[in-house]
């Protein structure tokens, strides 16, 4: 796992925005009853004004707390504390603007919920939502989780490895590569029904890893974080965490996952190859063409003042753990 | 009957209402961003929050002159000044965001970056170009530099294509409101139809002689 020891610099707890606070900063604004110059036209930063008008959240998911192993090295660790976890999200379902998933996915139902793992195995199986709890014995693993627009969360999650559904199902050799999907539900998903809100990416979202990619013991099938069941803003019921590639390859609310033989077709890689490859691996060489990958900026407590921007590690400071499966490839060709 | 607001009375007026409208979203904006009250990554948002800001107020900036001149509300141009000079301080601090809060004075970084990514170098450059016009925006200035004034402040319309093109090339996949801002300053640029030709004619045939 990974090992962080915090620096003199780093925000400690009491450093931490009162939850209180944070949740009422709209009325901060609202208090203040005025628009923006951003807001003087349709445009994605005025979307927060339009906002202002519109009913608080009536709804909030429910959330439930899990049994779980807890992370040894969790004392080590500086987290990004929860409401900026669950705030703070790139999940297009639920719109395009990083805190829209929170906004609009809080009447998301997970239950009943369907996980098909089907494909090139000798032993398909379905799993219903409680499966996805009960199945395994839970674990909680902290890791740190890279955007490919260059910032970083340390997230605490609960859940268990892919590795041990897939040894369940037992894959023939035919299966080289394992393909996952989201739901479709552009009923409750509305970003799926709409082309701006939902960012004109191709729905619904898919992914994939290479087999040996998805037995690595790293590679984490979560259905919790901080205690508790995923909030649907971050992928509920059930998503990947593949912790030493970019964020996008992490996808939320799995419906299917799939053995299969050939190298699978992945949604960011369609919209545009040339930015998104299929391994995404973190690589500061490598630089995504809109951003230097060399750095990133840790998001944890802190506002416009907090000096968090950090070297990032090849493979996400993961390296020891994966680097032995990409020996011999060019990954400046394979990015 | 009903009694006339003298010219100076409807400038003042139009002034404060766009101090107030410019300025009081960029104070509250930092307070919270500074407070961290402003989501999980207050940098996104003040970054593009004051850039989204800067286009608007650049796109009402060169409204001004197709309005004055339809409606006969020789007036308005006086406040022209003020809303680019706000223009200019919006995308003063979208760069300083950049600096300062993304980068967090990485200098390296960010000469890299402009120098290395198309989008950040026509946005600097059009930045450099609106940073100009401020300056030359003073009085004292503007007499002194008589008939290039005008050249230069003509620039204004190749600073609004430049930065329509930062923005739909900056973002990663959803073009629909960047296409609509490109309507947006077409259409503006549309009322000039025969001063930018004009403009362009000249350009060619000084170059051809």
């Amino acid at each position: 796992m990974l090992i962080k020891t915090p620096k003199s610099s780093d925000l400690k707890e009491s450093e931490v925005t009162p939850e209180n606070v944070y949740l009422n900063r709209r009325d901060l604004l609202k208090g203040l009853g005025f628009l923006g110059a951003g807001a003087l036209l349709a445009n994605s930063a005025s979307a927060n004004a339009i906002d202002w008008f519109s009913k608080e959240e009536k709804v909030k998911f429910k959330t439930t707390p899990l049994k779980y192993q807890a992370d040894a090295n969790s004392n080590n660790l500086i987290l990004t504390p929860e409401n900026k976890v669950t705030t703070h999200n790139n999940f297009y379902e639920f719109g395009a603007q990083k805190q829209q998933p929170a906004e609009l996915s809080q009447s998301f139902k997970v239950n009943p919920w369907q996980l098909t793992i089907s494909g090139e195995c000798d032993n398909p199986i379905t799993l219903d939502y409680d499966d996805l709890t009960t199945m395994f014995a839970l674990e909680e693993r902290i890791y740190r989780l890279r955007c490919v627009e260059a910032w970083s969360m340390n997230i605490p999650w609960i859940g268990f490895s892919l590795a041990d559904l897939l040894k369940k199902v037992v894959p023939n050799s035919s299966a080289k590569y394992v393909f996952f999907e989201t739901l479709h539900d552009p009923i409750q998903m509305p970003g799926q029904a709409n082309r701006r809100l939902g960012g004109g990416i191709a729905y619904p979202y898919v992914e994939g890893l290479r087999i040996d990619e998805a037995m690595n013991p790293l590679t984490l099938l979560s259905v919790g974080l901080y205690g508790k069941t995923l909030p649907p803003q971050n992928g509920a019921p059930i998503r990947l965490v593949v912790p030493w590639k970019y964020g996008f390859k992490s996808i939320k609310s799995i419906v299917s996952i799939k053995l299969v033989s050939e190298q699978p077709q992945t949604t960011w890689h369609k919209l545009a190859a040339n930015e998104y490859g299929f391994y995404a691996n973190v690589n500061p060489k490598h630089d995504h063409p809109r951003w230097s990958q060399s750095s990133e900026r840790h998001i944890t407590s802190g506002g416009l003042f907090a000096r968090n921007r950090i070297k990032t590690l090849p493979f996400n400071g993961y390296g020891e753990q994966v680097a032995h499966l990409y020996k011999g490839m060019d990954l400046r060709k394979y990015y | 009957m009903n009694k006339k607001i003298s010219t100076a009375k409807k400038v003042l007026m139009l002034k404060v209402v766009i101090h107030l409208v410019a300025f009081l979203p960029l104070f509250n904006l930092y307070y919270l961003a500074f407070n961290d009250l402003l989501g999980a990554d207050p940098v996104e948002r003040v970054i593009h929050f004051t850039g989204i800001g800067a286009f608007n107020l650049l796109l009402v900036t060169l409204t001004i002159s197709p309005i004055a001149k339809k409606f006969k509300q020789g007036y308005l141009l006086q406040v022209r000044r003020l809303l680019g000079l706000y223009a200019f301080s919006y995308a003063f601090m979208h760069v300083l965001n950049f600096l300062a809060f993304d980068l967090q004075f990485a200098w390296w970084l960010f000469f890299n970056e402009i120098v290395k990514r198309p989008y950040i170098t026509i946005g600097m450059l059009a930045f450099v170009l609106v940073a100009a016009l401020a300056i030359t925006s003073l009085n004292s200035l503007k007499r002194k530099m008589g008939k290039s004034w005008q050249n230069l402040h003509n620039f204004s319309y190749l600073i609004v294509v430049l930065v329509a093109t930062h923005f739909y090339w900056s973002v990663k996949s959803e073009l629909i409101s960047p296409l609509f801002y490109f309507l947006l300053t077409m259409v503006l640029l549309g009322f000039r139809y025969k001063k930018i030709k004009a403009l362009l004619g000249s350009l060619f045939s000084k170059k051809l002689n």
